[in-house]
């Protein structure tokens, strides 16, 4: 890692012409292909004014999506964090038959598209599928409304967590557990006093990205919604609503939301992978 | 900066708190149904929803909500059929509202004889977009055909409005060369051929026309053409009516066996029947550029749509199945105009 400074062997990129040319290169694409088109989102939500950016978000079908959208990360968001911590705990803590077979099935969902995923809901849930007629009996609806938004998103995110927090587990290893407990801590005070201080900056990782991607999920959420405006309609869905209408700027207004949440996301996860890099040390 | 419980404790009260404000309710009213639309009708059926209301209020004292769900009409009834509790449906293709009948037995096989004109309260035809002042001098089918021509259309394999543009174009050739296989089969080969960009869909069209600027002339509804014309004034679009063309008709439908589960029958009914009504074909034809039945909705709103032969999938393929198998399944017509 370290570099050695009296080293003076020519390589590819020492000439100065080339580093600038590179950088050059760089710059160029990133502006092109990330920054212009991110730009053009909220110069084009604002193209019309503000005014008319201002009544497009304070529209009612956009602030119900805005408010379903935020329930559901707020519902999946916990249940996952839950599952994710018992998920590590499990895998990296104890030795068990299968305990290879279970770390590859938490990819799963990374594995499956995402309109599969939606699909294998629908076929099981719906109207017609095994699970689904029989709720239909007793007059529950999941697909077609919130639950099965929720359900389909809870499955989309559940490896973030996981996968965050089993690599840093296995190094950390679980010698400072154990000497906890021999020191008569119990269970609960072990957790909250020796795992949770070392885990958290992952954990508060993975609990940033499961966010957002609940937040940004389209693919999924789209088989098992309905589109029911104001009812079912998840903010990216509302995007696409509105585009197909002829609506740009208002298309443009809810996507520059999901832009600034993304944006907002960034941050965070680069304050705390510096936290995590000064944890480390 | 541990993270301590305290902390924990407190974004869990957060998230409690944009739990109940996500969860809130809609608007409390008397009565709600649940409309199925096609993905372009958000604005039409918001706007004819007010106007039932008020209708409603006034022959019932109740006041009624109509939620809408939107999206692809084939994807739309594939939902119904899984479940999403639709009362009524409005399309923009008959074979979907059949496929309910047929997958989920959720209405009777004579839906379409339930209301007035096949239960297609409006309906449209294909026409074409030009540039400003018709550069290419585009009038009829023939002109599309020309090799100093392109056109934009969406894919005929993959979505509807591109297999009503292309049998359109089949009627219009059935009618000039009447049982000249050969001349027909010339005329549908050259214009494909003159297709510059063939989208997935209506949408995808109207960008390459009008933001790429490909093209001499877009292909699609005439109902559409009037919105894109009316949302890019400045690029001064002209509508083109061909001399005959398809009939697209909108067919709506009570999903029964929904709309009893609901108690919304009558309601269902109600809503459906009001679409023929003067002020809501007047909406139809003077917001919405559909052509509508009513006669003298029709004489105020002559003047934009201009006297034309409409041919409908009978006149030309038969049936819908028909056309399906001879024009758009893989090895068709469609395949074998397309090869060189």
């Amino acid at each position: 890692m370290a570099h050695s400074k009296s080293s003076h062997q020519q390589r590819i990129g020492d000439q100065p012409w080339l580093r600038r040319l590179l950088i050059l290169l760089a710059l160029g694409v990133i502006t092109l292909l990330l920054l212009v088109p991110l730009l053009a989102i909220f110069a084009q939500a604002l193209s019309a004014g503000s005014g008319v950016f201002f009544s497009n978000l304070t529209d009612q079908y956009t602030l119900h999506a805005i408010g379903l959208t935020l329930l559901v990360a707020a519902l999946t968001v916990p249940l996952n964090l839950v599952f994710g911590v018992l998920l590590a705990w499990l895998v990296t803590r104890f030795e068990f038959p299968g305990r290879k077979l279970l770390m590859t099935l938490i990819d799963i969902p990374f594995a499956v598209s995402p309109v599969v995923a939606g699909l294998m809901y629908l076929l099981l849930y719906g109207s017609n599928g095994w699970i689904g007629s029989w709720l239909m009996d007793q007059d529950v609806q999941l697909m077609f409304a919130w639950p099965g938004i929720v359900m389909v998103t809870v499955f989309i995110t559940c490896p973030f967590v996981a996968r965050e927090l089993i690599p840093l587990m296995q190094q950390q290893g679980s010698s400072e557990e154990e000497a906890a407990l021999s020191l008569g801590a119990s269970g609960w005070q072990m957790f909250r006093r020796v795992t949770l201080p070392n885990i958290q900056w992952a954990l508060l990782y993975g609990v940033v990205l499961t966010n957002a991607r609940a937040v940004g999920e389209f693919g999924a959420v789209a088989v098992v919604s309905g589109n029911i405006r104001g009812e079912t309609n998840t903010l990216p869905l509302h995007v696409e609503l509105l585009y197909q209408d002829y609506n740009l700027v208002g298309a443009f207004t809810s996507a520059s939301l999901l832009a600034s949440i993304a944006l907002l996301t960034l941050v965070i996860k680069t304050f705390l992978e510096w936290r995590q890099h000064q944890a480390a040390r | 900066m541990p993270l301590n419980l305290k902390q924990l404790k407190r974004t869990l009260a957060v998230t409690g708190l944009s739990l109940a404000l996500g969860a809130t309710p809609a608007l409390a009213s008397n009565a709600s149904l649940l409309n199925s639309s096609y993905d372009i009708a958000r604005e039409l059926f918001a706007s004819y929803n007010e106007l039932f209301a008020a209708h409603w209020q006034e022959q019932t004292g109740q006041t009624v909500e109509v939620r809408q769900s939107h999206g692809g009409s084939s994807r739309q009834a594939q939902a119904i059929i899984q479940g999403l509790r639709a009362d009524v449906v409005t399309f923009n293709q008959v074979t979907d509202i059949d496929i309910l009948h047929q997958r989920g037995n959720l209405l009777p096989a004579n839906w379409n004889e339930q209301f007035p004109n096949a239960s297609s309260p409006y309906y449209s035809t294909m026409a074409f977009l030009v540039r400003k002042d018709n550069p290419k001098n585009i009038r009829d089918w023939d002109d599309l055909a020309r090799a100093d021509v392109s056109l934009v259309l969406p894919n005929p394999k993959t979505s509807g409005n591109g297999r009503y543009t292309y049998l359109a174009a089949l009627g219009y050739a059935q009618l000039k060369w009447g049982k000249d296989q050969q001349a027909i089969d010339n005329f549908m080969r050259g214009w494909l051929n003159r297709v510059a960009v063939f989208d997935t869909g209506g949408r995808g069209a109207t960008n390459t026309f009008v933001d790429r600027g490909i093209g001499d002339a877009l292909l699609t509804f005439e109902s559409e053409l009037h919105g894109i014309r009316a949302a890019y004034p400045d690029q001064a679009f002209e509508i083109v009516v061909p001399s005959a063309s398809f009939l697209a008709e909108f067919p709506v439908a009570v999903v029964e066996r929904h709309a009893q589960r609901n108690g919304n029958l009558e309601l269902a009914r109600a809503y459906l029947e009001h679409l023929y009504s003067e002020d809501a074909q007047r909406l139809l034809a003077r917001d919405f550029s559909y052509r509508v039945h009513h006669e003298q909705v029709k004489a105020e709103t002559a003047a934009n749509f201009p006297e034309l032969r409409l041919l409908t999938i009978q006149d030309i393929a038969g049936s819908w199945e028909k056309a399906m198998e001879d024009h758009f399944a893989n090895g068709g017509k469609l395949d074998q105009y397309q090869r060189r």
